[in-house]
């Protein structure tokens, strides 16, 4: 591996004759781990001291996952000694793991969902043939944790009809019932809520407090700044660095993490809007279920600019993102592009809007942005198949449509650069980069993209949005709904916050600072006139 | 309609759901567990031919019984390899399983017997025989409960008990039970019974011995209880309707109870409609059989809603990367 540039990483076998004051709660040692060709762990050290949080960063398919699997016991490594508390562990399954008082929170919650909480956390640590008793002794023991660490959940509640805030302490629960003394947390905040968030790290900081050891797998330096005591960085399966949270800066982590120096702030010009490109009058929009979701938005995007929706999760951002590119009929309002109305009613409407120059990188990129299971440059051409340039009449012009994807993965740097490879084996933020290749180099005049990086990694969100900024800078109108504040300051030229389906301000990301866009977000206008937007009524969140 | 017919069509309901009920009680454990099991008739079939076959070899019904419940288990088993270790599609093993029951029992029964796949008639120990509870004839003079407990309830063969006692033994064990617990988990996420270290592997093929051993008492029942001696085809697609019931019940033991009464009622309703007239002309008998299956139809499309079975049925279980 070079590690040439200005990095200085720790090496981790510097540390080796420090011993910190609690000891080492878990200690690896050259692990590795294959997967058919791929080295997904390359002799692995890493120790963790008791008492601590320790931050695990790296991009997707760094390794990170895999180790803590291990570790778990949820794949046993190829080679390697893991040490808990001292004593060399081979760690065959996850029921040894647990008896070794190592627990682990998923990414995707292991819970079943249509079985209470205590259900859920007796399942496989039950103390007899009956589960009554176990039940009822989970019961206390669940009072108990909750007052200890402030773990509030309702023990009767289904798991399906409880926020995934609180399905996830109920995963916290479930280790803590086992016994854990070292917790580890996958991606733990990339589901929740900014408040939810807060919430989980207040819980942490507990977890701490009382001895226990945090071990915490993230992507999002920020999380790491905040919360962690040391930080290990991985890189292609290898650990590249481990250092003190509080002798390190993001900027370093992310050169660690992708290789090279990144940018975290965007770069970017002022904008130079041009005439209305795309255009929203009174919008009222209905979910699946018939709750309306939007109700009359109005606003208007300009050439040469982004304009950014901010807003907490399930606001009506979703809803109103759908309608607009066509997917979702509206009840009553107008979309106009270039000024000519857009019919969006109907199953072609999505077709249609592309038709009419507004392409569309949609929120959730596995269900609604690509099929899967399809080869990546059937993807590419995917929405855009009756175009004349894919092939006319019933019959695909295979070899443009391979000549497109190839010119894709070109331009967005896609890796593996292979338009063969089925596109679930391609990371999150390589199949965002097909997405937004293929919506992008179609050359619209209007381009909606909803949350463009979520759950892709720092190297690839720096590319996306200079590949936004380039838009824009083209003249072209963008729409940005993203829920990550932090996008939105960086990438707009104006925010538009919505709260229960309304419009309740408008900010400068210049000038807005972070505290007054969270008021609006939670639905409290401190600037404008909040009875003129129809925000009179002030409940709480949806 | 007086009440000795109201209790004889009753009588045959129960005598008809019985095989219903075992089957979709056997066929509740596996896809509590997250296996699809369209194999139930085929089970069920190969059962009621070991059972009729050895019970006119040794003239036990016993040890026909024991047959069927061991062939039924192997088959399942064989079920169970394809779909659990070998990760095949559960749906072709259970139709693979189904056919190779149809065309084995037919070839093995002329073979071994030359009765174009018939078992030979079986005597009076080779079949079991009705059992009558205590007291019923006493009780008989009784008005009203009289007459329901010695016609409807007393007076069943043994097999019929034990399908209605295990409806009570399925609930306990599903809801009151480790296994039980465990069981429903696995069927919905394998993955949280997995991380909670326990083996989904030896959980599936648990379900799969109790499928199997239920649908041999199911299959043994048509060839040595209700009937003398096993004939071709003998369960007539009952197993699909064993499934339909399981759908119906949303996989639930007392629903499942019920549905398979309302189908076995509708069966003995069809029987006593035979050479029924309508306005003067007979309705066509093959008319009136078709009318359980129809309304199995009509009740599985029209009347459960939305059914949503164990999530994570029919989807063999890796730990994927």
């Amino acid at each position: 591996m070079s590690q040439n540039g200005p990095m200085n990483p720790q090496r981790p076998e510097t540390a080796a004759a420090f011993v910190p004051a609690n000891g080492w709660a878990i200690e690896l040692e050259k692990i590795n781990r294959r997967f058919g060709d791929v080295h997904a762990n390359k002799d692995i050290d890493l120790k963790i001291a008791r008492g601590t949080i320790h931050g695990i960063v790296g991009e997707n398919g760094a390794g990170k996952s895999t180790l803590m699997s291990i570790l778990y016991g949820f794949y046993t490594a190829d080679s390697g000694t893991i040490r808990v508390n001292g004593t060399p562990q081979a760690i065959t399954d996850s029921r040894h793991a647990l008896k070794l008082g190592i627990g682990m929170v998923h990414q995707h919650f292991m819970l079943v969902d249509n079985f209470t909480v205590l259900e859920n956390i007796v399942l496989g640590a039950e103390d007899s043939g009956l589960i009554k008793p176990s039940l009822d002794r989970a019961r206390k023991e669940l009072n108990r944790l909750e007052q200890e660490y402030d773990l509030e959940v309702n023990p009767d509640a289904i798991i399906e009809d409880i926020s995934v805030g609180q399905q996830q302490r109920v995963e916290i629960l479930k280790a803590l019932y086992r016994g854990a003394e070292t917790l580890i947390l996958d991606e733990p905040t990339g589901v929740l809520t900014p408040k939810e968030a807060d919430d989980l790290f207040r819980v942490l900081e507990t977890l701490r407090k009382q001895g226990k050891t945090v071990i915490l797998i993230t992507h999002k330096l920020r999380e790491i700044m905040a919360i962690t005591d040391s930080v290990s960085i991985m890189r292609q399966g290898q650990m590249v660095a481990t250092l003190k949270t509080a002798e390190t800066n993001p900027e370093q982590i992310a050169e660690l993490m992708v290789g090279r120096r990144v940018l975290l702030r965007v770069d970017k010009k002022p904008a130079t809007p041009g005439k209305t490109l795309l255009e929203v009058q009174n919008l009222v929009v209905a979910d699946d279920m018939g709750v309306t979701r939007v109700k009359d938005v109005s606003f208007a995007v300009r050439a040469g600019e982004i304009v950014g929706i901010a807003g907490v999760s399930g606001n009506g951002q979703s809803e109103l993102l759908e309608s607009i590119s066509g997917m979702r009929d509206q009840k009553s309002g107008h979309v106009l592009v270039k000024g000519e109305p857009l019919s969006l009613d109907g199953d072609d409407g999505a077709a249609r809007a592309r038709q009419a120059g507004l392409a569309h990188v949609p929120e959730d990129r596995q269900r609604m942005g690509l099929v899967t299971n399809f080869a990546e440059w059937e993807n590419a051409i995917l929405g855009y198949q009756d175009t004349p340039a894919y092939g006319a009449g019933p019959f695909l012009d295979i070899a443009a449509a391979k000549k497109a994807a190839a010119d894709h993965i070109k331009l967005f740097d896609v890796r593996p650069a292979n338009i063969n490879l089925k596109s679930s084996l391609f990371s999150g933020g390589n199949q965002q980069k097909i997405v937004l290749a293929r919506e992008m180099e179609q050359d619209p005049d209007v381009l909606v993209i909803g949350q463009p990086t979520r759950g892709v990694d720092i190297g690839a969100i720096e590319f996306i949005h200079n590949e936004i900024i380039k838009m824009r800078d083209e003249g072209k109108a963008i729409l940005l709904v993203s829920v990550e504040l932090d996008e939105i300051r960086s990438l707009a030229d104006r925010i538009l916050v919505m709260f229960d389906g309304v419009i309740v301000g408008e900010a400068d990301p210049a000038t807005a600072t972070e505290g007054e866009l969270g008021l609006m977000m939670a639905g409290i206008n401190s600037k404008a006139a909040p009875r003129g937007l129809g925000i009179a009524e002030q409940g709480p969140l949806p | 309609m007086d009440i000795a017919t109201i209790l004889s069509i009753l009588d045959a309901t129960i005598r008809l759901s019985t095989p219903l009920l075992l089957a979709c009680l056997a066929g509740l454990y596996s896809e509590r567990a997250g296996i699809f099991d369209i194999g139930l008739e085929g089970k069920m079939l190969a059962a009621a031919f070991a059972a009729g076959a050895v019970a006119a070899v040794t003239g036990s019904a016993w040890m026909g019984l024991l047959a069927g419940m061991a062939v039924s288990l192997g088959t399942a088993l064989l079920q169970g390899v394809a779909a659990i270790t070998l990760k095949g599609n559960q749906l072709i093993a259970g139709v693979a399983i189904n056919m190779l029951a149809a065309g084995m029992t037919t070839f093995l029964g002329q073979t071994w017997f030359g009765q174009g796949g018939r078992t030979p008639p079986l005597n009076e120990g080779g079949r079991f025989s009705v059992i009558t509870l205590p007291f019923a004839s006493e009780l008989s003079g009784v008005p009203i409960i009289g007459p329901i407990y010695a016609d409807l309830i007393s007076g069943h063969y043994l097999l019929v008990y034990i399908g209605f006692i295990m409806v009570a033994v399925t609930a306990y064990v599903l809801y009151r039970t480790r296994f039980g617990l465990r069981l429903r988990a696995v069927g919905e996420n394998p993955k949280a019974v997995d991380t909670a270290g326990i083996s989904v592997v030896a959980l599936r093929y648990q379900a799969v011995i109790i499928t199997g051993l239920l649908c041999g008492l199911a299959g043994a029942y048509f060839s040595i209880a209700q009937g003398s001696g096993f004939g071709n085809n003998m369960t007539a697609g009952k197993g699909y309707i064993a499934l339909a019931a399981l759908i119906f019940a949303k996989w639930k033991p007392v629903p499942a109870m019920f549905t398979c009464l309302l189908f076995g009622f509708l069966d003995a309703l069809q029987i006593r409609l035979q050479s029924a007239r309508l306005g003067g002309i007979e309705i066509p008998v093959q008319a009136i059989q078709a009318l359980p299956y129809v309304l199995t139809v009509i009740l599985l499309a029209g009347f459960i809603g939305k059914a949503v079975g164990p999530k994570a049925g029919g989807v063999p279980y890796t730990k994927e990367r």
